[in-house]
């Protein structure tokens, strides 16, 4: 417009010339180095204001003073090889850590439990095969994950069981469950209690939504009833009460029965964090749902539940990192898991020293971390693959 | 009715007692029948339930040095555990035909009484109200413990009745706490306990200087002392001052099982006094001596009269050991705990461990 050489008026008396117009692009300036950088990191996260100063400071103090002393105990002043005690008791005044020698010893009974030296590569297979199909249900591009489900929930436990129990008929000598220990029994409860969790929780939140009183009733009796008991009187009950109403010839054996204590405990949490699903799908789907002429249990599998679980699998990979750490209270009840094997080595006079029950605890605190981390990870992971739908 | 008789009462019905059996009873029925259960005994013996299913259910400490744990293989070791392997040995002739359920001390009565188990060895000790409320019956001390005390031997302390005016470190709430106070005032000494929440903790203090003295049972004490940073640097007292005598139990009601598991023990005892072990017991056969003859089998058959066969005592000597071949292995000079028999000598050696005569 200005090209036609017309003077433009801009207000009251405000003519062209009296404005200035940058005419050329400047050249980038790099951003003030307050703000940009490793500086400007630490001000924006560490030190943005001087409580958050503050508190940078103070928890940078505890580093300093617990980092060390971890890492001298955990590493440097370990002894990673001897055949007994004497190895870890170090010199005439000198500090000693970690008895990681004791731990490599203990190794195999920290895994295996009791169970029989010839037959522990039932065990090691049972671990193959629960990795392989863990591996193929929660990599979510695996091909025919349907297939996957129906390895893990039905064809797995079955063979598992066969494998780790015994069935002399095919020549697998059995092997009694007070015998079996350490991880294995860790990976079993958890297993159990998650692979059990899920159907009958999803059945229990459908039943708590049912609008037959009776399954409602009996759903929500259930529910409240086993989240209103710590899961530690459950496990008290199944073992220590169970055996005194029930005849000898039917008494389960006390890893069944707290088995049936954790899914059943486990069962209740679930149905609620799936209900919490249920709740946030919105009412439209299930008029559609009908409106389609679905019934029920059409609806709830091919409509409703989809959405329900998917919204709800991080909520369920939380349930179930609680219920890999609540397996060590099956330890109360006198069963042989990873954490009560390594109490019961801690005590072994054999490797009796001021440093052993530190370095057993320090163990299975990595072993737990490691695997609550990784499932941390994992749903972090699903979380934000499922909310690209919602950012798009 | 107490709980106990209600439980028992229960393990008697499904044992095929008579109250269970009817479909439809009038309620003075039902309590008649509770009562008659109450009062009969169980129903099948358990030597003969042990017989069927081919091995003895022991129930055991899981973690416990000397009595009960396992090693690293996973096998059961301990003093208490040798006693199940025991019992396995007179009834099948074989050690290893015993399953061991590890017990808490909560469920471990519960576990017997329901017939979990067959016979409860978990270093459990002998009171009163056990057999008066429990309805169990203990089979006898195999192992005489009693609270102790270890001190520095820098201190120079011979006797616990010089430890006035010491600090103690002890376990809180623990019946070893009372017995300290009692012990304490009763000989007139000024008692500085410092308490501790966990044992560990007690023992960590005690290793760090902060108490004089440290007290538990003398079964323990040998085992927490070589967690302490310089156990040779540490002395264990002669003075014993509360009684624990750790005996094996049983349900009552079933006398035929009680004898077995008792005279397992006697027979262990007697062997040791006879001088039989597991390496010249089978020379013994051939001695000359009525006793031994009468103990091993070879003159009368005693071992019938129990329900089991002539060669009850011999097969726990030749496949267990004797008292003091299972006591050293365990818990003497052939174990790290080093314990000293005291109390647990023969009473022909200045011990109180007496087997009654086999005849």
């Amino acid at each position: 417009m200005s090209s036609t050489g017309e003077t433009r008026t801009f207000g009251i008396g405000i003519t062209e010339d009296d404005i200035f117009v940058q005419s050329q692009r400047l050249p980038v300036l790099p951003a003030p180095v307050a703000t940009t950088g490793p500086i400007g990191w630490l001000r924006a996260n560490l030190f943005s204001s001087p409580l958050n100063s503050v508190l940078t400071l103070v928890i940078l103090g505890l580093l300093i003073l617990v980092i060390p002393s971890v890492i001298r105990f955990l590493f440097i002043d370990a002894v990673w090889s001897g055949t007994d005690r004497d190895a870890c008791l170090g010199g005439p005044n000198g500090e000693v850590g970690a008895c990681w020698a004791f731990v490599r010893e203990r190794l195999p009974y920290f895994i295996y439990g009791s169970y029989p030296i010839p037959q522990r590569w039932r065990v090691d297979l049972f671990f193959v095969m629960l990795a392989f199909g863990a591996g193929w249900l929660l990599w979510l591009d695996a091909p025919r994950r349907g297939l996957g489900a129906i390895y893990f929930f039905i064809i797995m436990p079955i063979c598992a069981y066969v494998l780790l129990n015994g069935w002399p008929l095919i020549g697998l000598p059995s092997v009694d469950t007070s015998l079996w220990g350490g991880v294995l029994v860790t990976v079993v409860v958890t297993t159990v209690g998650m692979v059990a969790s899920l159907p009958f929780g999803i059945l229990l939140a459908l039943g708590r939504r049912s609008s037959m009183p009776a399954v409602r009733i009996l759903s929500i009796m259930f529910i409240e009833f086993v989240r209103g008991v710590p899961l530690i009187t459950v496990l008290f009950m199944a073992s220590v009460m169970l055996p005194l109403f029930v005849p000898p010839a039917w008494s389960p054996d006390k890893l069944l029965r707290a088995l049936v204590g954790i899914a059943l405990f486990s069962s209740a949490y679930m149905a609620e964090v799936v209900r919490a699903g249920l709740l946030a799908v919105p009412r439209g789907q299930y008029e559609a749902a009908r409106a389609l002429g679905l019934r029920f249990w059409r609806m709830q599998g091919l409509i409703v539940l989809p959405q329900a679980l998917r919204i709800t699998i991080p909520n369920i990979v939380n349930s179930f990192i609680a219920l890999f750490k609540d397996t060590t209270l099956v330890f109360f009840v006198g069963i042989f898991d990873l954490l009560k094997t390594i109490e019961v080595a801690r005590v072994d006079p054999k490797w009796a020293t001021p440093v052993t029950s530190a370095t057993g605890y320090a163990f299975a605190a990595v072993f737990y971390f490691v695997f609550c981390f990784l499932m941390t990870r994992y749903a972090d992971r699903i979380e934000y693959r499922l909310a690209r739908a919602e950012r798009r | 009715m107490s709980f106990s008789e209600i439980r028992s009462t229960f393990r008697d019905m499904r044992r095929g007692g008579s109250a269970g059996k009817g479909s439809v009873m009038k309620p003075s029925i039902i309590v008649a029948a509770v009562l008659a259960a109450l009062t009969l005994p169980a129903g099948a013996g358990t030597l003969d339930d042990v017989r069927a299913r081919g091995m003895v259910i022991c129930g055991a400490n899981g973690q416990l040095p000397g009595f009960g744990l396992p090693d690293a293989q996973g096998n059961w070791t301990g003093f208490d555990v040798d006693y199940c392997r025991a019992y396995a040995a007179t009834i099948f002739n074989d050690p290893t035909k015993v399953k061991f359920v590890a017990l808490t001390a909560k469920d471990r009565f519960t576990a017997l009484q329901s017939g979990d188990v067959d016979v409860l060895a978990r270093n459990t000790t002998w009171t009163s109200s056990r057999e008066t409320q429990l309805g169990l019956h203990a089979t006898g001390p195999n192992y005489y413990d009693g609270q102790g005390f270890i001190v520095r031997k820098a201190l120079k302390v011979n006797s616990a009745l010089e430890l006035s005016d010491a600090s103690v470190c002890v376990q809180q709430g623990t019946t070893t706490e009372l017995n300290l106070a009692d012990y304490f005032r009763a000989n007139r000494m000024k008692l500085k306990s410092v308490t501790f929440a966990q044992l560990d903790e007690a023992l960590k203090a005690y290793d760090t200087g902060r108490c004089d003295a440290f007290t538990t049972d003398v079964s323990q004490l040998y085992s927490v002392r070589l967690k302490l940073a310089k156990p040779d640097d540490h002395v264990v007292l002669p003075e014993i001052i509360s009684k624990e005598p750790l005996s094996p139990f049983v349900r009552q009601g079933d006398d035929q099982w009680f004898n077995i598991v008792r005279w397992v023990h006697f027979a262990m005892l007697n062997a040791e006094e006879l001088n039989i072990n597991k390496s010249n017991v089978d020379e013994q056969l051939k001695s000359e001596n009525p006793e031994i003859k009468r103990l091993l089998g070879s003159e009368q058959n005693f071992g019938e009269q129990f329900g089991l066969t002539k060669d009850w005592a011999y097969r726990i000597v030749k496949l267990v050991g004797n008292y003091a071949e299972v006591f050293d292995r365990n818990l003497g000079v052939g174990s790290q705990l080093k314990i000293t028999r005291g109390l647990n000598a023969l009473w022909t050696k200045g011990g109180i461990q007496y087997g009654p005569p086999v005849r």
